[in-house]
């Protein structure tokens, strides 16, 4: 019998938008000089404009930024800190339906992922680090460490508070005051976010917003009056970055793309698996630096697992965000489809097969069906390009050290996948993969407590974990003996 | 993948039977955990959850048993079952043990409702293997359409897995036309790897149904534990092509919880088995919680416990 499921729209009278949202500036919003649309990515609908923050905004930012930091934030007692984060973490989540809802929006996931998964987890980073506010001591950083002052941050657009509060939570948390660029794309539950650190009565000054694009990126890492650059995105971005702060002195770290491999041996508990490869690549339709875009298969079961594989994509629903029933939201921008788009037409031009998933894609917004390649090849494009985008390649391998050598043959080593009922294949594979992250039987599973980072062209720096303090704190110099 | 060619062989030797079952794919405890937190999260709304209820109405094997079960107990549940009333469909079926058969077929006579028993020295399955069938034989013969059965689980646990496969074979014989449901007790099975082998055991030997529980060992029915046994009877389908039943027994009180397991069956084994012929809910409250939330959907408001019968 057919069992279709009615739409389940989750409401989007939680969220008041505003039709114009200012620079958010020594703790209240300010008009800056230009403006930019921000579209909801399903329906392409005009959400609401947001600032353009030009080099005089991000001054005014940066100052208020200093400012903060040398007459309240620096000096505070650890302890006194802490309480701002946990009331920071208690707001989140007593407005945790309107961030997703609002996250859903702007960004196109689906809400279940930005209910049960971003925002959660956004709270969860805000509440670890509250913790570490005080006992810094004890981090292995020295008896009294140092904040490094103002710190610069851009994040990409694909989990936006999630990634705000991977930033901003340890900054704070270690005395740096910040000023944040949210992604292009989706700058509004930053404002939101922004609205939040109003109601904890956070000090003016100590986090500051400047929405824009690129350029305004570029102003906020290349100011001079800025300490230490934390950026999340694409390698090319990455690299400039690296460039540009070279001769300065900044402290940086990067967290940037992957190619990562999801290695599945002929062992592994195979539903839990076909589940781990759906989870890896096609979580956030994709748009994950960590995703397992590279599913590494066991010859002697590949035909098994990819028939299993295109029998549970065919269960995947795409379509409106807000639908609590939905799996696969929208493609971010058209920017993005349209790589995607690109990418995937290489790989069938260079003679991988395609296969997408049967569903049928709205008139409007921008979507891709889940897709996967088979007969694919390490030299092929869409084996070695980070797609960004709900694309697998499938390769196979004999052995397990086939399977190491070809997990590491990229530029990359953000994450990687082992699945395996055998524990010491799992410890085999795990010291000798390169990648700051490898997964045992489960995939894209993060927690504040964890480290995260990468080996290669996926950065340096680690966030999250007493691992992640160093990034915030001033371990070169030893602070106070 | 043909295990059934096989079959012969695994009667014969114990070997050949316990490389098959442990050659089974494993299940990964947290991963399974997960998919059916997961899917517990689907949002069943308006028509999709009119046809649900409905539908879960139709999979219900009323029961009752207990000890101080009587006859006019059945035949009051036998007039529920026929007609729920609120303009709902018939159950299933209805459970009693064996001795109250004949008052349940007589109650439902004339019905579309199938009078189930259960048999085996249920609960426990502890008896001799001929006592078992006769206990199989006297509700068949008193006119049970179908027979469910209890797996001896000590000997599945301790590892005696031909033992258990030869009881289900002699039991399935022993059923005649009358289907047979495979009570696994999952409860007492402590990991879900034992809950795939148990159910393709049971599969092999005949099964036409394999059933979480007797309803007397908590936990029954749990969401993890069926997910793996609806992907048991999807694969052996694959392998075998016959396509064998799931029941999903005790602990299912309210609307909620039958609609996630009918979310359960359409993502894991697919539409063909959201059918009374391949998914039933062995409950007793739950039908009372269905046709409150029926009537909640054509009227508008709730009516309460005391407009809804108690047996």
């Amino acid at each position: 019998m057919r069992f279709e499921y009615s739409p389940a729209p989750e409401s989007r009278s939680v969220v008041r938008l505003r039709d114009s949202y200012g620079l958010f500036i020594g703790g209240s919003f300010v008009a800056g000089s230009s403006a930019f649309k921000t579209i909801s990515p399903a329906t392409e609908e005009v959400l609401a404009e947001v600032t353009h923050a030009g080099p005089e905004d991000v001054d005014r930012a940066v100052a208020a930024a200093r400012q903060a930091y040398e007459r309240v934030w620096s000096a505070m007692p650890g302890r006194e800190r802490g309480k701002y984060l946990f009331r920071i973490a208690r707001i989140i989540q007593e407005r945790a339906r309107e961030l997703a809802v609002l996250e859903s929006m702007d960004n196109g996931k689906p809400i279940r992922e930005s209910r049960d998964v971003d925002v959660p987890l956004a709270a969860a980073h805000f509440f670890y680090h509250a913790g570490w506010a005080d006992k810094l001591g004890y981090a292995g950083f020295g008896p009294s460490p140092r904040p490094l002052g103002v710190v610069g941050q851009v994040i990409p657009w694909n989990f936006p508070l999630l990634m705000l509060a991977w930033k901003v939570a340890p900054a704070l948390a270690c005395g740096n005051t910040v000023v944040l660029k949210p992604a292009e794309t989706t700058p509004l539950t930053a404002l939101l976010f922004a609205e939040i650190c109003q109601q904890a009565d956070l000090p003016p000054g100590v986090v500051n917003i400047v929405t824009g694009d690129g350029a305004t990126g570029q102003a906020v890492v290349a100011h001079p009056g800025v300490d230490k650059v934390a950026f999340t995105g694409s390698t090319a971005v990455g690299k400039e970055i690296a460039r540009a702060c070279a001769v300065s002195g900044k402290r940086v770290t990067l967290e940037l793309g992957g190619k990562a491999a999801n290695v599945v041996f002929d062992d592994a508990p195979a539903d839990q698996a076909v589940e781990g490869i759906v989870n890896g690549i096609f979580f956030n339709q994709g748009h994950v630096c960590c995703a397992g875009s590279r599913l590494l298969v066991q010859e002697s079961v590949a035909d098994e697992v990819l028939a299993a594989l295109r029998r549970r994509m065919g269960t995947l629903r795409l379509g409106d965000p807000l639908d609590k029933n939905t799996d696969v939201g929208a493609i971010n921008s058209r920017a993005q489809l349209d790589k995607i788009s690109e990418l995937a037409g290489s790989g069938e031009a260079e003679g991988a097969a395609r296969w997408s998933a049967p569903c049928p894609l709205p008139d409007r917004g921008f979507w891709f069906p889940p897709t996967v390649f088979t007969e694919v090849s390490q030299a092929h494009r869409i084996a070695r390009e980070e797609i960004f985008g709900p694309v697998l390649s499938v390769l196979t391998f004999r052995t397990p050290a086939e399977a190491v050598e070809k997990a590491n043959n990229t530029p990359y080593g953000l994450s990687a996948g082992v699945w395996t009922e055998k524990g010491s294949l799992i410890l085999w594979m795990a010291s000798r993969l390169r990648a700051g992250v490898v997964w045992a039987n489960t995939f894209n599973r993060f927690d504040p407590s964890s480290p995260f980072g990468g080996y290669k062209e996926s950065g340096f720096g680690r966030e999250g974990g007493r691992h992640g303090l160093e990034a915030y704190l001033d371990v070169v110099g030893g602070g106070d003996v | 993948m043909n295990v059934l060619g096989a079959a012969g062989d695994f009667a014969a030797s114990e070997q050949s039977l316990r490389r098959f079952l442990h050659g089974l794919p494993g299940v990964d405890e947290t991963g399974a955990r997960a998919r059916a937190d997961a899917l517990a999260t689907r949002s069943v709304k308006a028509d999709s959850k009119r046809q649900a209820i409905d539908l879960a109405i139709s999979m219900i094997d009323l029961t009752t048993l207990e000890g101080q079960d009587t006859p006019g107990k059945v035949r009051a549940m036998c007039a529920k079952a026929r007609n729920p009333g609120f303009g709902a469909p018939p159950v299933a079926a209805v459970c009693v043990y064996p001795d109250l058969v004949p008052v349940a077929v007589a109650g439902v006579a004339g019905s579309p409702v199938l009078v189930a028993s259960v048999a085996t020295a249920f609960p426990s399955g502890r008896a001799a293997l001929d006592v078992k069938l006769a206990d199989v034989k006297s509700a068949v013969a008193a006119g049970a359409d179908e027979v469910d059965m209890v797996i001896d689980r000590g000997a599945f646990l301790s590892g005696r897995y031909a033992l258990v496969y030869e009881e289900i074979a002699a039991v399935r014989g022993a059923c005649g036309d009358a289907h047979l449901k495979v009570i696994l007790e999952t409860g007492e099975l402590s990991t879900l790897d034992n809950v795939r082998r148990a159910s393709w055991l049971a599969m092999l030997a005949g099964a036409d149904f394999i059933k979480t529980s007797t309803g007397k060992v908590a936990p029954a029915a749990t969401l993890p534990v069926t997910l793996v046994m609806l992907e048991a009877v999807r694969d052996f389908f694959g392998a075998e092509g016959r396509r064998v039943g799931v029941k999903a027994a005790g602990g299912i009180r309210t609307e909620k919880d039958a609609i996630r397991y009918l979310v359960l069956v359409n993502e894991t084994a697919g539409e063909d088995w959201l059918d009374p012929r391949y998914f039933r809910l062995g409950a007793s409250s739950l039908l009372n919680d269905l046709l409150m939330q029926r009537e909640r959907m054509e009227t508008g408001r709730y009516s309460g416990p005391d407009y809804m019968t108690v047996d």
